[in-house]
């Protein structure tokens, strides 16, 4: 596939390209050279380091318990999150004004917090003004940080969920008498929730992410959190960081994947209104998510029918 | 097609939770406040360190080994819990003192240092182990007093007390890196970014000794600090403290202290103190 | 009420929030070129460059800050030796938490100006080849400067998702913001206070960069 930012190469730019393609293999060949020197250089590829991942012990012990927390705060985080997301959403979008703007200034609010902040404040709060016992007070603490700013995410999604969906829905629903609460709950929410749902998976990422903050700063036994305890029993330092990357890679490379297959589908299904909110759309809301199209001839984002760059 | 129903059901389910958020949010199984007062059948909760060879490890069969375990597990048993009736929990160092305000475990066993001010919030049995602060360098390092380390670049855990020792008192000028475990420390110090490890030497004997550095560390020696280990509990509850007392003045009297120290200390070929006093605090 | 706060001096608090600024700072121009060349590379003629770009992209993305803010730490400092230039370990951290930041969201940049790219019209570019203009000045001279318009909304969101990530730098002892509240927080009584002073400092960070970009975004829009 040509692209329009350029002509079809003839054979000077084939030349070319050739030669720059040698150049920057060489660039990338002597990184990776660089990088297996070092680690070789302070015997980091010695077999006694790795050898614990291939024992089943490493990962039922420390790894898979510490993957588990993370997957259950980030679980916890959006099954609460969504909820109350689909509440300040709904409230954005009311005829009253003093519904309105509370909600918009909460939303707002908690969406120029970092989450950090806000997991360090719950954990001190917890710690002080509740009974939470001090082995569950992390995961209290990581939930409420992630509830509270991905409610607020959420929320814009929902807004921006329903406002993509096509104004003769809302008008069709009044057509056939059908009051304000029972247009949302009947057509527009259950529609909405179809066009949000590759939003809703990609924003699952970001959650994932998140509890990795927890593990470091206060001590939530999530799957960087087990690492350490790991590596103080297989004094594996370097290789237990290369392989708990590569775990939060690879999970979070199939929500990413799956929330792009589902955006597909959706685009391709006839019954639909055709309102898909993207992992693109994404961006505009959350600049943190990840968005869902791969490759660079992908039919990923863009609308459907025009041409793209890329 | 089926991803409609799916939705539809998605949908639902929101609208559900909608109604019903108010009442949700967080699951509360609370924990029974640990081990309260009863044996029989109970169980025991007891604060250890999961990531420190040779006082508390979780090792990867999932069970816990160190002289802490080992003591903890003596002071428990005498206290009328078995060993199968301990259930041991991670408690961090800056959790310590929460968790036995909380009644989370009924007593800590995890290098607590006595200290005047964290006896303003929890009582101490022991001491049961007297520690220094020590530095671990590398086997051909000439570092041998405390007046080298300015300008020389160390390494310990966030928030410890030995980090503070060495920004307040012993080294003001040093270099000081900050990681959150000591396995990271070590690390640091076997690729040479740091010259020096610097907590307990109980601690860092346990690190010394492990596999992968065998050979490669040594402790200076320099018992830069006096940390005696006492095993925490809960603020006025004198009877435990009692109890434990009595229970570690036994297992010094029957030989079971000296087992401990040679089953954990011995393969790190770590000098300990005789066994402490109970009650003696080295300033 | 606030006397507790003269307490703290290393640093101070608003020496805490200077610190989250010029980190933003400096891995918000760090990024951005990173990004762009990324962006660029995204849409080259060299398949591999494509790939590399896409595949940085990919990975990236899905780490989470907090492993690669420790990873310069851990990985670069430590184990590859690279000291960034001084043996402080206090500078060292400040340097590697911009590298690391910078390597994290030039990711974000490079999307947000891939996306840019796709708003320029094809008939720009087409008209561009038809005058004879090579790829990269095809790139230099018509695409990006109208991407780069079209892209301040989208690239306001990330330098604000920036300023809140900076907090991460905590993770390896950074005396930024999150480093200064947590030792507070620990430390004094009054919780919510805290809470709301840092709150506010960061509203008072972020707001106005959204409403600036989002002005100017909208002045500097490509009328069409």
């Amino acid at each position: 596939m040509t692209s329009v930012l350029y002509d079809a190469p003839g054979p000077r730019a084939k030349r070319r390209n050739v030669l720059i393609s040698v150049a920057f293999f060489a660039l990338l060949a002597l990184l990776a050279w660089f990088i297996w020197y070092k680690l070789d250089e302070k015997n980091q590829w010695a077999w006694a380091l790795w050898k614990p991942f291939t024992q089943s012990e490493a990962w039922t012990t420390y790894l898979l318990p510490g993957l588990g927390n993370t997957l259950k705060a980030a679980a916890l985080a959006m099954v609460i999150a969504l909820p109350l997301g689909a509440v300040f959403g709904i409230a954005r979008l009311s005829d009253h004004r003093w519904v309105r703007l509370p909600a918009a200034w909460v939303v707002e609010f908690f969406r120029a917090i970092p989450v950090l902040l806000l997991m360090l404040f719950a954990n001190e709060f917890y710690n002080r003004y509740t009974g939470v016992s001090s082995e569950q007070r992390p995961l209290y603490a990581v939930v409420t940080g992630l509830v509270l700013y991905n409610a607020s995410v959420l929320a814009e999604v929902v807004r921006a969920g329903i406002l993509a969906l096509p104004k003769g829905q809302t008008e069709a629903a009044m057509a056939v008498g059908l009051r304000k609460g029972q247009t949302m709950r009947s057509i527009l929410l259950p529609q909405a929730v179809t066009a949000m749902l590759p939003a809703i998976v990609s924003q699952l990422v970001v959650i994932v992410k998140d509890t990795a903050l927890g593990g470091v700063m206060i001590g939530f036994t999530e799957l960087l959190n087990a690492r350490q305890t790991m590596a103080a029993f297989y004094a594996t330092v370097i290789p237990s960081f290369i392989v708990v990357s590569i775990i939060y890679i690879v999970l979070n490379f199939m929500l990413t994947s799956f929330a792009s297959w589902l955006e597909q589908r959706l685009r391709r299904s006839k019954k639909s209104t055709g309102a898909v909110l993207s992992a693109e759309d994404m961006e505009e809301l959350n600049p943190a998510a990840v968005g869902g199209s791969f490759g660079t001839g992908g039919e990923g984002g863009g609308l459907p029918g025009s041409r793209t760059y890329t | 097609m089926k991803l409609r129903k799916v939705s539809a059901a998605a949908a639902a389910a929101l609208v559900l939770s909608l109604t019903a958020t108010a009442c949700g949010g967080g699951d509360s199984d609370k924990d029974s406040a640990a081990g309260s007062g009863s044996g029989g059948g109970d169980k025991i909760k007891v604060g250890i360190k999961y990531d420190q060879p040779g006082l508390g490890l979780k090792e990867a069969d999932g069970s816990f080994s160190g002289f802490d375990v080992d003591v903890a597990t003596y002071v428990a048993k005498e206290l009328g819990y078995d060993a199968d009736q301990i259930e041991f929990v991670e408690t961090k160092s800056a959790d310590r003192e929460n968790a036995l305000a909380r009644g989370d475990v009924k007593f800590i066993a995890a290098t607590y240092s006595i200290t005047d001010e964290r006896k303003e919030k929890v009582d101490f049995a022991g001491p049961y182990l007297l520690a220094h602060q020590d530095l671990l360098i590398k086997s051909d390092s000439d570092i041998s007093e405390a007046t080298d380390l300015n300008g020389k670049n160390l390494c310990s855990v966030t928030g410890s007390t030995s980090a503070q020792n060495i920004k307040d008192e012993i080294a003001p000028k040093a270099n000081l890196k900050e990681y959150g475990g000591y396995s990271e420390c070590i690390a640091a110090l076997q690729s040479g970014a740091v010259d020096a490890v610097t907590t307990d030497d109980s601690i860092l004997a346990g690190f010394a000794a492990q596999e992968q550095y065998k050979g490669q560390f040594k402790l200076a020696g320099l018992k830069l600090s006096n940390e005696n280990y006492g095993i925490g509990v809960k603020k006025g509850d004198t009877e435990t403290v009692n109890k434990i007392n009595a229970a570690l003045e036994k297992m010094v009297s029957d030989k079971a202290w000296d087992k401990a120290v040679t089953d954990n200390f011995g393969p790190a070929n770590y000098k300990n103190e005789p066994a402490p006093k109970i009650g003696v605090i080295v300033k | 009420m606030f006397d507790f706060l003269s307490d703290y001096d290393n640093p101070t608090l608003l020496g805490a929030f200077w610190m989250t600024v010029k980190l933003t700072f400096f891995s918000g121009i760090g990024s951005l070129i990173w990004g762009t060349l990324l962006a660029a590379m995204r849409v080259s003629p060299v398949p591999l460059m494509r790939g590399f770009g896409t595949a940085y992209v990919n990975i990236v993305r899905n780490i989470p800050l907090t492993v690669i803010i420790i990873f310069t730490s851990l990985g670069l400092a430590d184990t590859f030796r690279v000291t960034m230039g001084s043996d402080d370990f206090k500078v060292q951290g400040f340097r590697l938490a911009i590298l690391g930041l910078a390597t994290y969201t030039a990711a974000f940049v490079c999307e947000a100006i891939r996306s840019g790219i796709n708003t320029v019209p094809l008939g720009q570019a087409e008209a561009a080849r038809a005058i004879g203009l090579t790829f990269s000045q095809n790139l230099r001279l018509v695409i990006l400067p109208q991407a780069f318009r079209s892209v301040i909304g989208p690239l306001a969101n990330v330098l604000i998702a920036l300023t809140k990530n900076t907090t991460v730098a905590a993770a390896i002892g950074v005396a930024e913001a999150a480093y200064l509240m947590k030792t507070m927080i620990e430390n004094e009584a009054a919780v919510l206070l805290i809470g709301a002073i840092f709150a506010f400092g960061f509203v008072v960070l972020t707001l106005p960069t959204g409403l600036i970009l989002g002005w100017l975004s909208k002045r500097l829009a490509v009328k069409r």
